[in-house]
């Protein structure tokens, strides 16, 4: 993704984690998108803030990371159930790899997603760490 | 649905074909297919050819000319299909269509992906295409990883162990022996799978179909049409297909591929057949738990009960169904475009009865393909 249109016109949502809500039948989507496919073109999508809280519902450690990521490896990906209803998919950060369950509870953190190269952009957006006690 | 016949088959060898071109490939599989149904160029009326991405392997789109130009077959119209993984299945159904249409009588569908013209890093980016780039890929997610985290509830939910995804790929490692167009030809223990290196935690290296290059063939034609060469044909007489969200998260539950339930759905009802007749079935195991998914969607055994079927050997060769008898995407190969296509190939070998030593005794085959995460699903269903 080097791209510098096709990152900044999702920077709302990657920084915010501003997602939609569908006036009609009152479902939360995240990612945001144009439709709401319950209720289609009777459906009114509206700008909405996810508080950013959830919990696990699976997760694996990334081994064979990709390019981007290969200095971060290994590291953990995870499933996360926000509590307003979506499901989003994230980096768990500040967790022991012996400590990450099915059920913890998480929330969003703003941090440095990865570089393209030496010059080129740096990607920010939300990863998740758990809600200490 | 009216039934369509299978009249030629033809595959490559799977596997590191470094001396092999894109072309060269398809080209192997078309002519040994052609030469199979006993059929001319000139009796051809259309090719769909299954391919995911001639464009970031071997910098080459327009995949479908490329094709005809090199098999000898313009000005024939050429189409080329792409569902990610999926693609070789999805060439299958618009060959059909097209027959049953009455648009064509005799289609020649192919499938074919040359993967090893690139280092392995830029592979698996490549097929992480396969899943949503903005929301998943481009997080850091990989395709390993989306299928243990699969696993990884399905183990939670329902308490399929490790080693019954092990048992998967010994079983499928197993059956490859006796497949001469496999690319690993050799058995491995459930010890070996468990202590191969980890790839995405709880999958490890072999638990993981390889990167593979190979092209598959088949011919298929009216069933009027197909009396004119060939005496006993193997029928196609159910086809499904449905999408779900390209993303994992996207899903109502990780734990069922709704689009392996959805395309299966359909094939039966259009087949006017039940699950417990399937005897034989190729399915998309690209991971261990791929295949558990699989067998669970399709209706063989109770969601949750995979894990269990599979160490009870009730999917090994003579088992109540028989899955991946041709070694699978695990130890057959898996060269992306042409998988879809290859299950084919087995599935009509099998109902000949020509599978050698991995013969089952079936009437009805099917074969599942999957695109992505199963954001696609493709079914068929066969019948002697």
């Amino acid at each position: 993704m080097s791209s510098i249109p096709r990152f900044w016109r999702s920077i709302r949502s990657r920084y915010n984690l501003i997602g939609k809500k569908c006036l009609t039948c009152g479902k939360v989507y995240f990612p945001p998108r144009t439709i709401c496919p319950n209720c289609r073109r009777k459906g009114k999508l509206t700008d909405y803030k996810l508080k950013g809280e959830g919990k696990i519902l699976t997760f694996t450690v990334i081994h064979v990371a990709p390019e981007d990521f290969k200095r971060q490896a290994p590291y953990i990906m995870a499933i996360v159930k926000l509590d307003e209803g979506p499901k989003i998919t994230t980096q768990i950060v500040n967790c022991k790899l012996e400590e990450i369950h099915i059920g913890m509870r998480v929330r969003a953190v703003f941090r440095r997603i990865k570089e393209d190269g030496s010059s080129g952009i740096i990607h920010y957006g939300y990863k998740f760490e758990p809600c200490k006690a | 649905m009216e039934k369509v016949a299978v009249i030629g088959i033809g595959l490559t060898k799977f596997g590191e074909l470094w001396e092999s071109s894109f072309s060269q490939l398809f080209v192997e599989a078309g002519t040994k297919a052609i030469e199979d149904a006993g059929i001319d160029g000139k009796d051809i009326d259309a090719i769909f050819v299954g391919n995911m991405s001639g464009g970031r392997f071997i910098e080459q789109e327009h995949i479908s000319s490329l094709i005809a130009d090199y098999a000898g077959l313009t000005p024939l119209p050429s189409t080329r299909v792409e569902a990610a993984c999926a693609s070789g299945g999805l060439a299958i159904r618009h060959g059909i269509m097209g027959i049953l249409s009455g648009f064509y009588d005799i289609v020649v569908v192919g499938g074919v992906e040359k993967m090893t013209d690139v280092l392995t890093e830029r592979t698996t980016q490549i097929l992480a295409t396969a899943a949503e780039q903005e929301w998943e890929a481009n997080l850091g997610m990989t395709f390993p990883g989306l299928y243990a985290m699969m696993a990884r509830r399905h183990m939670h939910k329902y308490g399929t162990t490790r080693e019954q995804l092990a048992m998967v790929s010994v079983k499928n490692h197993r059956n490859a022996v006796h497949n001469p167009y496999a690319q690993f030809r050799f058995e491995i223990s459930v010890d070996k799978v468990l202590n191969s290196p980890m790839v995405a935690d709880p999958l490890r290296l072999l638990d993981c179909s390889p990167i593979s290059d190979g092209a598959a063939c088949i011919i298929l034609a009216s069933k009027e049409k197909a009396k004119e060469f060939v005496d006993n044909p193997i029928y196609i007489i159910g086809s499904g297909q449905a999408s779900s969200s390209i993303s994992l998260h996207g899903r109502e539950k990780l734990t069922v591929m709704d689009s392996t339930v959805n395309a299966a759905r359909e094939a039966y009802k259009r087949a006017k057949i039940e699950p417990k007749q399937i005897k034989v079935a190729e399915v998309h195991d690209c991971f261990t738990i791929a295949e558990i998914l699989a067998i669970e969607g399709l209706g063989f055994f109770k969601v949750g009960e995979g894990g269990k079927a599979t160490e009870e050997g009730e999917t090994e060769i003579g088992g109540k169904v028989s899955v991946n008898t041709s070694g699978g995407l695990k130890a057959k190969g898996h060269p992306v475009g042409a998988t879809g296509v290859a299950q084919a190939v087995e599935i009509t070998l099998q109902l000949r009865g020509e599978a050698e030593k991995r013969q089952v005794d079936a009437d009805f085959g099917l074969s599942h393909n999957v695109g992505g995460s199963g954001g696609t699903a493709v079914v068929h269903i066969f019948s002697k």
